[in-house]
């Protein structure tokens, strides 16, 4: 029993994680039709930026904790931003080259990101309470499980509140739908590009701080490693559905833990087979516009 | 009759006005079907140079050529023909993904698991089923067809980014079953060294390097006939055919689904092919030949060299792989030592580097290199069809 | 002729494509300041894709002018803050969006009329708060009309409104675009040439992309032999719909994307 709850709590951390990258790439593809090959290094910055302000200020404090995660979502929303602004836009509506140019990104700035921190894994620690453990039915969770969990449902609020309740949020909904009748009722929906591109790259650089102390470690590839299960998580939730990407984070992560440990290891495969499965019975994922 | 009357068709289809406008891009395919429009002395022209740069290939190991700033030495030494080889080998997996995404306009990104299928399971064949080489190739080679075919047949069930998210996944579950190193069958993160117990003498040590580049320059001849092949067959037509307008060629009573798969099981067993080369070549094999960056780096060389064009996938490949060679060579130079941090992380990046030449590319070059070359060669010869290779690209997602 | 009479709308030599494809070839025609304009053809010769050329939302060439300023380098957001009303063709309400955020997200003046179109559709009001994707196909043309007439347009663009809709409803929507037609021009395309009669003065009609008559509707359809050629079916014919085959349509470049 306690192995369950280890790691269904493990798994729905990893949900978590999933999610915060999986919803800036569900949203962003939905608006634009742009696979994000670069938000892998939104999270990565987000990453070490956390690091290099704990490392300043003292990581054990609960105060740099709070401004590790600040700065980790405000440098991954710049980040994101920018490239929207310098890369993405200058090739408005040719979705291929939009896609490579994420991909060069990608690549060249793992490698920056190498030469200025090394390849190795810096490995880190945050304030008392997160390294240590609760227990819940005899299991012995660590505590950074729970700040991961709660900081994500904290990102889905705010994120339904945004796209609910303002007049950007209104347009974004309406742009995943159907974005050419959106500028024909004479909204340059460019603007919300920027922005949706903004929100995604700070969820993924607050992902990147909640990443490195649910690892214990940043590195260059950290990005990287949880964005190819992004990618399926945001194709088996259907691209474009905010909600599929949470319901998709949770149940691959889930199966991934459930199926390393009880199945010798074979998280990774299930996860792909599960992908194979949901595209062949339902092409557009579990909520995603109809194909 | 009825069928010939479909195949003009389905030709006809591929020459929609997309089609039209980049053939009158020398770009598009220069030397290649673009000089069935082209005056015949054009493209006798062309075959001449092409016999010409073979036969210069053929002979560089028994020349005293030296290219400083290109190559590490001159090029009989084994030290350059190990370059020259890898970069020819480069060239024909490059033009392997070509038949894939430029011609058929199928985005994979999961090409390097059958690069892997080939490097791995001929260096398994040799060392574990004790295998003579030439089975252990044909052994290889099925294992590659049936991968390709069934991988192929269910990726190709969905399309545009769903169908690149599957063959990303199932090449990352490629990856991952090799770095278990199940059973110390493929050696983990290590990788498997070729067992060289059953190789002919002439493929093995550094003294012999000569043989393995006529290998690879074979290889790439192999591949670029292949591939021409298919490109000017019918079936290469009724490809190109679906990647402009799947709805047509499905009109004319031909079936997609078929013909996407079969460019995705050539261009399958072609990176079977090259891999198994590059196993002799490299004298092993490394768990990062079946890594999502190897797939995505094939893209970034078919991309500059100019994506729809054959030429272009070569010149790209090759062009990447002197390029990242020489510079890794830059990045441990003294000189770069000495610059202040700011000037000395990036250029001591290879990957850095080019990354951002890719970007730059995609951003102010549409077309790649061949996209550029074929704008001032119609420039020079006063052609005013205004060429734009970009528009291959659209309709590909 | 005085201003007064200057048309609202000149396309001159205009061509538009679709994915590489020559939809709309060189075509030229005015539509003038007041009533209804009807842009007429078989199926499939590039009425929708005139439309959408004009509004730029597909790649097109030529020349359009707007109340003689030249919109056909702009973007479609700012072709359409200029004045331009649109209704597309199958409606294309956001079915994942409220009856009222449908009609908010299309407010673009300071003082939308508010009033006026809930004087013109009651239905709507009472279903404000209803997913517009379980509407019926009335009730959705509804607020895609509505979309349209919130704002003080210069022109309307309205494309087949009364596709596929009960012949109740058909005449709901003919009596608000009689309404409308009072105060602004109306670019229509129409299938149902009940409905044309009824509303429209002049027509276009266009052939394999291009423009074959020009003219006064009424007297295009009081010719049997012109309307028969032209549009392949009778003036006064009460079916609203000539079938195509159906490859044919399948065939054709201006399949629906």
């Amino acid at each position: 029993m306690s192995t369950v709850v280890l790691l269904a709590i493990t798994g729905l951390g990893l949900g978590a994680l999933y999610f915060l990258v999986a919803s800036g790439l569900s949203l962003i593809y939905g608006l634009m039709g742009v696979l994000n090959f670069a938000h892998g290094s939104f999270l990565t910055l987000g990453a070490f930026a956390g690091w290099e302000i704990a490392r300043r200020t003292g990581a054990d404090s609960w105060v740099t904790f709070l401004l590790s995660l600040v700065l980790g979502a405000a440098v991954g929303a710049v980040m994101a931003a920018l490239t929207e602004f310098l890369l993405v836009r200058r090739l408005y509506e040719r979705h291929i080259e939009q896609v490579l140019v994420t991909v060069g990104l990608g690549l060249a700035t793992v490698a920056l990101f190498e030469g200025i921190w090394g390849t190795d894994p810096v490995f880190i620690t945050g304030p008392a309470w997160l390294e240590q453990t609760t227990s819940i039915a005899g299991a012995r969770i660590p505590n950074d499980r729970f700040m991961v969990i709660f900081v994500a449902v904290l990102v889905l609020l705010a994120i339904v509140a945004f796209l609910k309740f303002t007049r950007f949020g209104l347009i974004i909904r309406a742009g995943v739908e159907n974005r050419s009748m959106v500028t024909a009722l004479g909204i340059d929906v460019r603007k919300a590009f920027t922005l949706v591109f903004a929100v995604g790259g700070a969820a993924a650089g607050l992902g990147g701080v909640l990443a490195s102390h649910f690892f214990g470690y940043v590195s260059p590839l950290l990005g990287g490693s949880l964005l190819i299960f992004a990618f399926i998580v945001t194709v088996i939730g259907g691209l474009g559905s905010l909600t599929g990407a949470a319901i998709a984070s949770v149940a691959v992560a889930l199966l991934q833990q459930f199926a390393n440990f009880y199945a010798g290891g074979t998280g990774d495969l299930a996860v792909v087979l599960a992908l194979a499965v949901v595209l062949l019975t339902r092409p557009s994922g579990l909520l995603g516009k109809k194909a | 009759m009825r069928e010939n009357e479909m195949v003009r068709d389905a030709e006809h289809g591929a020459q929609s006005p997309v089609r039209r406008e980049s053939e009158q891009s020398p770009a598009a395919s220069p030397g290649g079907d673009g000089g069935r429009a082209a005056p015949s002395a054009r493209t006798l022209t062309t075959w001449v140079a092409g016999a010409a740069l073979v036969v210069l290939l053929a002979v560089l190991p028994l020349l005293n050529l030296s290219l400083p700033g290109i190559l590490p030495g001159p090029t009989y030494t084994p030290g350059a023909l190990q370059v020259l080889a890898f970069a020819l080998l480069t060239a024909a997996l490059a033009l392997s993904y070509h038949l894939l995404f430029g011609v058929s306009g199928l985005l994979s990104f999961g090409h390097a698991l059958y690069f892997a299928a080939g490097a791995y399971g001929l260096a398994i064949l040799l060392d574990r089923a004790q295998m003579g080489l030439l089975p252990a190739i044909g052994v290889t080679l099925v294992i590659g067809l049936v991968l390709a075919a069934l991988t192929g047949a269910v990726s190709l069930r969905v399309t545009g980014i769903s169908f690149a998210m599957v063959t990303l996944a199932f090449a990352q579950a490629g990856s991952v079953i090799v770095r278990r190193n199940p059973d110390r069958l493929t050696g983990g993160e290590e990788g498997l060294a070729l067992n060289t117990d059953r190789l002919p003498e002439l493929l093995v040590g550094v003294v012999n390097t000569k043989y393995l580049y006529w290998v690879a320059l074979v290889v790439l001849l192999l591949v670029y006939a292949v591939v021409a092949w298919i490109e000017h067959s019918r079936a290469g037509h009724l490809m190109a055919a679906t990647r402009e307008n799947e709805l047509r060629v499905r009109v004319i009573g031909q079936r997609p689904y078929v013909i996407k798969l079969i460019a995705f099981v050539v261009a399958g067993v072609l990176a079977t092919v090259v891999g198994m080369a590059n196993l002799l070549l490299q004298s092993g094999a490394v768990p990062r030949a079946i890594s999502t960056d190897f797939t995505l780096t094939l893209l970034v060389m078919v991309v500059l060299g100019g994506v729809g064009s054959r030429w272009g996938a070569i010149v790209g490949g090759v062009l990447y792989t002197l390029l990242d060679q020489r510079l890794n060579a830059l990045a441990s130079s003294a000189w770069i030592e000495e610059l202040p941090s700011v000037l000395r992380i990036p250029l001591s990046e290879p990957l850095f580097l080019l990354g951002t030449l890719f970007i730059l590319v995609v951003l102010f070059l549409p077309g790649g290199i061949a996209g550029a070359v074929g704008r001032v060669d119609a420039r020079n010869r006063r052609r005013t069809g205004k060429a734009d290779p970009r528009t291959l690209l659209e309709e590909v997602v | 002729m005085s201003a007064l009479h200057a048309p609202i709308l000149t396309v001159s030599t205009l061509s538009a494509r679709i994915a590489g494809q020559q939809v709309v070839e060189d075509i030229s025609f005015q539509v003038p300041s007041l009533g209804v304009t009807a842009l007429l053809g078989r199926n499939g010769v590039g009425k929708t894709s005139t439309i959408k050329a004009i509004l730029g939302l597909i790649e097109r060439s030529g020349e359009v002018t707007l109340a003689g300023e030249r919109i056909d380098g702009e973007p479609t957001h700012k072709i359409v803050t200029r004045g331009v009303g649109y209704v597309p063709e199958d409606r294309e309400v956001f079915a994942s969006l409220t009856v009222a955020e449908n009609l908010r997200l299309a407010e673009r003046d300071d003082n939308p009329r508010r009033e006026l179109v809930e004087k013109l559709f009651p239905d709507l009001v009472a279903r404000s708060a209803q997913l517009a994707g379980t509407l019926s196909g009335g009730q959705q043309q509804m607020v895609s009309l509505a979309r349209a007439l919130l704002n003080d347009n210069e022109l309307l663009l309205v494309d087949e409104p009364t596709k596929g809709l009960a012949p109740k409803i058909v005449a709901e929507v003919a009596e608000t675009l009689e309404e409308a037609a009072r105060t602004v021009p109306i670019l229509l395309v129409e299938q149902n040439l009940q409905v044309v009669r009824r509303l429209a003065a002049g027509a276009v009609v266009l052939a394999g992309g291009r423009v074959v008559h020009t003219g006064s509707a009424q007297a295009l359809l009081a010719d049997e032999e012109l309307t028969k050629r032209l549009l392949g079916v009778h003036g006064g014919d009460d079916s609203n719909q000539p079938a195509p085959a159906p490859h044919a349509s399948a065939l054709n470049p201006e399949v629906r994307q």
